[in-house]
């Protein structure tokens, strides 16, 4: 049903812009603990910038092909999240209480907290980003025949 | 100072809310309501709430507006255009009456930014205090969700994982 667009302004801004997306999403999701935003909107915006490649390029081009794969990874970022909170299990505190994760070179809490932090913000991002990329796969590459191209 | 611009972003957030509502044509709400989204950002980023008017820009305009395009497009173009019949008058007369009452109760709500109110000083406060201690996380608001309140995040992320399978099982039925 999404097939290429034509349009050589649509093409080109869109090569410009889908690495410019992808750098900013990384930098939310690096620097949530710094400043506004986290795994949730980086996850959105890496997941934003593939759904813009497959609209623009078509079912046949790298970011479709790319996105195809990355479907695959589904549930992936939700056994992250949960993986270090049964981590912390394992460290002997209660789950997801990340002062317990077990990492032998980082002695002090408040510098486990900051860590699982980081992990579990970059569980939700695979999370959001794998989910609406599969959503838009179940809406669009449904053709007309009821086959699906996924 | 902030009056003045306090009054043209509501003007707009009512208008754009109407506006999508009123179309006849299904993909101008859906223009619409993308915009609204966007207005509503500037209203939360107004209000000090950065990270949920990112969020607000990112999904409300963002990833909601191509997910409404993508299903108007797979719909057939008749029922893209739909025949709103006029309100029935127990709702013109009724709705009015109900926003009033509203308005009558909100004279109880504390002041905005008010620090002596009482969602601020259940444990806000502690988080404001203790969370920069705590986890070295200068945004308290990814400290709260992702630490204090992880087990929130947690069932979120598996909210967010479900809705996506099941759009796959009831929207990819048809492969054989």
């Amino acid at each position: 049903m999404i097939h290429a667009s034509d349009s050589i302004i649509v093409r080109t801004m869109s090569a410009l812009l889908i690495p410019l997306i992808q750098l900013f999403a990384l930098y939310v999701l690096v620097f949530g603990q710094f400043g506004p935003g986290g795994g949730f909107v980086g996850g959105v915006m890496l997941g934003t910038s593939l759904i813009l490649g497959i609209l623009v390029f078509g079912p046949e081009a790298a970011p479709c092909r790319l996105a195809r794969k990355v479907v695959h990874g589904d549930g992936l970022g939700l056994i992250i999240f949960a993986g270090i909170g049964g981590l912390c299990l394992i460290g002997g505190g209660e789950f997801l209480n990340y002062a317990n994760l077990e990492i032998p070179w980082i002695e002090s809490e408040t510098r486990r907290r900051f860590l699982g932090i980081h992990l579990t913000q970059i569980g939700v991002a695979v999370d959001i980003a794998v989910t609406a990329i599969s959503i838009v796969f179940s809406l669009a590459l449904v053709d007309d025949r009821g086959e699906t191209h996924v | 100072m902030t009056f003045s611009f306090e009054i043209p972003l509501l003007v707009l957030l009512v208008t754009t809310a109407a506006g999508a509502i009123l179309m006849k044509d299904l993909i101008s709400s859906v223009f619409i309501l993308g915009s609204y989204s966007f207005i509503l950002a500037l209203v939360w980023a107004w209000l000090g709430a950065v990270d949920v008017a990112f969020v607000e820009a990112v999904v409300g305009a963002g990833l909601a507006t191509v997910f409404f395009l993508l299903t108007l497009f797979g719909i057939a173009p008749k029922d893209t255009q739909i025949r709103r019949p006029p309100p029935p008058l127990l709702a013109l007369f009724g709705l009015p009456l109900l926003g009033l009452l509203l308005l009558y109760a909100m004279e109880d709500f504390p002041a905005f930014g008010d620090p002596r109110a009482q969602p601020s000083v259940h444990v806000s406060s502690d988080y404001l205090t203790n969370s920069l201690k705590d986890t070295e996380t200068p945004n308290v608001v990814t400290a709260v969700l992702m630490d204090y309140r992880a087990f929130d995040t947690l069932i979120e992320t598996a909210v967010i994982f479900t809705a996506g399978i099941a759009c796959a099982m009831l929207l990819r039925s048809h492969r054989e």
